[in-house]
C-alpha cells in the first residue's frame, strides 16, 4: 500500500515539473506584455502626451517635447516590405534549386551555407552592412549618407534568406512524389512541373517561412540601427532616405531615457506589437483563406 | 486480323545499379488492344511499364541497354522524352489528382503544351471527361478540387487527364490496386470502351482482372518474360509450366 502511495506521490511531483515548465512561457509572454503595456499606455491615459501627436507626429524631439512616431511607422513598413519583396523571390528560388535541381552533393554544400548564414548574430549583419552596403550604397546615392533606406533593405533581405528557405525547402520537399511523376507522365518540362505543381502543393508552407521572415525583419533591431541612419524626423520620401525604424528608436535611447521620454519608448514597443500582431493574424487568414479554395 | 506492332522490344536489359531487374525482354505490342503484364511482386512488369514512356529516367541509377522501338523510333535513343510521354500517357497506381480543380487538372497537360484558347481547352475538358465516364458525376463541380473526389472518381479522373494530351498508349500501373470492387468494375468497363481508339497497356496483380479485359497477357518472372500470349491461350493452355504453376495459384 505505502508502497504505491509513493509511486503514486512521485508521478504527481513530475507531472508538476513539467506543467510549471510549461508555465515559465506563458507567463513571460503575459509578464511582458503587461509591462510594455503599462508603462506605454500611462502617458496618454494620465495625458501627459496626446495619443494623437504621438501616432502622426513626423518628428522625434526629446528635448523640445516632441514624440511622433508616424515617419518611423513608415520606414519599418519600407524596409519590410523592400526586404519582402527582394528576399522573398530570392529565398524561394534557392529552396526549389536546393530541393528540385541540385544534384544531393551541391545542394548540401548550399543547405549548410544557409544554415551558418542563420546562425550569424544579427550585429555582424549590421557590420557587414555599414562596411561593404553602405559605402556602395554612397556611390550611387545623391545623399550625403549612405546609411539608407535601401541599405537597410538589402541588409534584411539577407537576414531573412535563411528562414524562408529551410521552410521553403521542408514544405517542397514534403509535395508527394506522385504529383512530379504525374505531371512528367503528362508531358511537362522540370520548371514547368515545379512551377505549376510543386510549388502550389507547397505554398501554405512557403508562405509560413515568408511570415517569419516578415517577423524576423520587422522585430529586427541591431543589424538595422547600424545602417538605417536613425534621423530625428521625417517620412522617407526615396530609397535614399534615412529611416529610423520602431524598433531602433527603442534601442537607441530606452538607456538614458526617463520620465514621459522613456514612457513613450515604451509606447513605441506597444505600437510595434500590435503592428506585428496584426500582420501575423492577418497573413495568417489570408493563407487559410487561398489554401481553402 | 492484321495489327499494327506499337510498341517492339529488342533484347531489353535495365539495371537498378548492380541489379538486374529486366532480362533481354522482347515483346511485341499490338496497337488498340489491352495487353496485360502478370506477375509476383518485384517481377518487373512495372519496371518494364515505365520503360515505355521513359519514366524511369527519374532514378538516378538506373542503365538501359537494348531497343525499344515505338513506331519504328528507338525510344532509347536521344528522342524529345517530353513528346514521347505526350503520345504515351500513364495512370499510376494510387490516384494521384494534383490539388486543384478538377477543371485544371485535365487542363493541365494540354496546358503544357502551350494551348491557351479557352473555348479549345472547354471542349478538351468536357471531352475527356465524358470519355473517361466521368463527365455527369463532376459536371456541376468542375471547379472544385478535385482532391474531394472518390478514390475510384479520381483514378477516372487521372484517366481523363491522360486523354486530354490525346496519346496513343496509355500505360496503367495497377490502377485499381487502390480501389474497392465497385469502382474497379467501371475503371475496367472504361479500359474496354477505351481500346478502340487507343493501345492499353495495364500492369496488374489481379489474375482474374487479366483474363477479364486484356487480349493478350504476358507473364513475367524475375525480370524476364516467361510466355507471352493471347490472354485465353496463357490462362487455359499455358506452354510454361512456370505459368501454369503462377495461374494456378501455386506461388505468387
Amino acid at each position: 500500500m505505502e508502497a504505491i502511495k509513493r509511486k503514486k506521490l512521485k508521478e504527481k511531483i513530475i507531472e508538476n515539473i513539467f506543467l510549471i515548465c510549461a508555465c515559465v512561457a506563458v507567463i513571460s509572454l503575459l509578464a511582458i506584455t503587461f509591462f510594455v503595456f503599462y508603462n506605454g499606455l500611462k502617458p496618454f491615459v494620465s495625458n501627459s502626451y496626446s495619443l494623437w501627436s504621438f501616432l502622426t507626429g513626423v518628428e522625434w524631439r526629446p528635448g523640445s517635447n516632441l514624440y511622433g512616431i508616424l515617419y518611423m511607422f513608415v520606414g519599418s513598413i519600407f524596409a519590410t516590405l523592400g526586404a519582402i519583396i527582394i528576399g522573398v523571390p530570392v529565398a524561394i528560388l534557392t529552396a526549389v534549386f536546393i530541393a528540385e535541381l541540385a544534384g544531393s552533393k551541391v545542394g548540401k554544400l548550399i543547405r549548410f551555407a544557409v544554415e551558418l548564414l542563420a546562425g550569424i548574430p544579427s550585429v555582424l549583419y549590421g557590420v557587414f552592412g555599414l562596411g561593404i552596403i553602405v559605402p556602395y550604397v554612397l556611390k550611387i546615392s545623391p545623399m550625403a549618407q549612405g546609411e539608407s533606406l535601401l541599405a537597410t533593405i538589402l541588409v534584411l533581405a539577407i537576414m531573412i534568406l535563411p528562414t524562408v528557405i529551410s521552410i521553403s525547402e521542408t514544405s517542397l520537399s514534403t509535395v508527394p512524389m506522385e504529383y512530379r511523376e504525374g505531371s512528367y507522365a503528362l508531358g511537362a518540362s522540370k520548371i514547368q512541373t515545379i512551377f505549376r505543381v510543386v510549388i502550389p502543393a507547397a505554398r501554405s508552407g512557403i508562405m509560413t517561412g515568408v511570415i517569419l521572415g516578415i517577423g524576423r525583419a520587422i522585430g529586427e533591431t541591431m543589424a538595422v540601427m547600424l545602417v538605417c541612419g536613425n534621423p530625428i524626423a521625417g517620412i522617407p520620401t526615396s530609397i535614399f532616405s534615412q529611416i529610423r525604424p520602431l524598433t531602433t528608436n527603442i534601442a537607441l535611447e530606452m538607456g538614458y531615457a526617463a520620465g514621459v521620454h522613456q514612457e513613450l519608448l515604451y509606447s513605441t514597443g506597444v505600437v510595434l506589437f500590435i503592428f506585428i500582431m496584426i500582420i501575423n493574424f492577418t497573413v495568417n487568414k489570408l493563407v487559410k483563406a487561398k489554401v481553402g479554395s | 486480323m492484321n495489327k499494327k506492332i506499337k510498341f517492339n522490344t529488342k533484347n531489353l536489359d535495365l539495371y537498378y545499379g548492380d541489379f538486374q531487374a529486366l532480362k533481354s525482354i522482347n515483346l511485341e505490342i499490338y496497337e488498340k488492344e489491352v495487353t496485360a503484364f502478370i506477375g509476383p511482386s518485384g517481377c518487373g512488369k512495372s519496371t518494364f511499364l515505365r520503360c515505355l514512356n521513359r519514366m524511369n529516367d527519374l532514378i538516378d541509377s538506373v542503365k538501359i541497354e537494348g531497343e525499344i522501338i515505338f513506331e519504328g523510333q528507338d525510344i532509347n535513343g536521344d528522342i524529345d522524352v517530353i513528346n514521347l510521354r505526350t503520345r504515351v500517357g500513364m495512370v499510376f497506381q494510387k490516384p494521384n489528382p494534383f490539388p486543384m480543380s478538377i477543371y485544371e487538372n485535365i487542363a493541365y497537360g494540354p496546358k503544357c503544351q502551350g494551348v491557351k484558347d479557352k473555348t479549345q481547352l472547354d471542349t478538351l475538358v468536357k471531352e475527356s471527361l465524358v470519355k473517361a465516364a466521368l463527365w455527369e458525376e463532376v459536371k456541376d463541380r468542375l471547379n472544385k478540387s478535385a482532391l474531394g473526389l472518390s478514390g475510384g472518381q479520381q483514378q477516372r479522373l487521372c484517366i481523363a487527364r491522360a486523354i486530354a494530351m490525346q496519346p496513343e498508349v496509355i500505360l496503367m500501373d495497377e490502377p485499381t490496386s487502390a480501389l474497392d470492387p465497385i469502382a474497379t468494375a467501371k475503371i475496367e468497363d472504361l479500359m474496354s470502351k477505351l481500346k478502340k481508339d487507343y493501345t492499353i497497356i495495364i500492369v496488374t496483380h489481379s489474375m482474374q482482372q487479366a483474363g477479364r479485359i486484356s487480349d493478350k497477357t504476358a507473364f513475367f518472372l524475375m525480370g524476364e518474360v516467361v510466355e507471352f500470349n493471347e490472354t485465353p491461350v496463357i490462362f487455359t493452355n499455358p506452354a510454361d509450366k512456370r505459368t501454369e504453376d503462377y495461374i494456378t495459384g501455386r506461388f505468387g
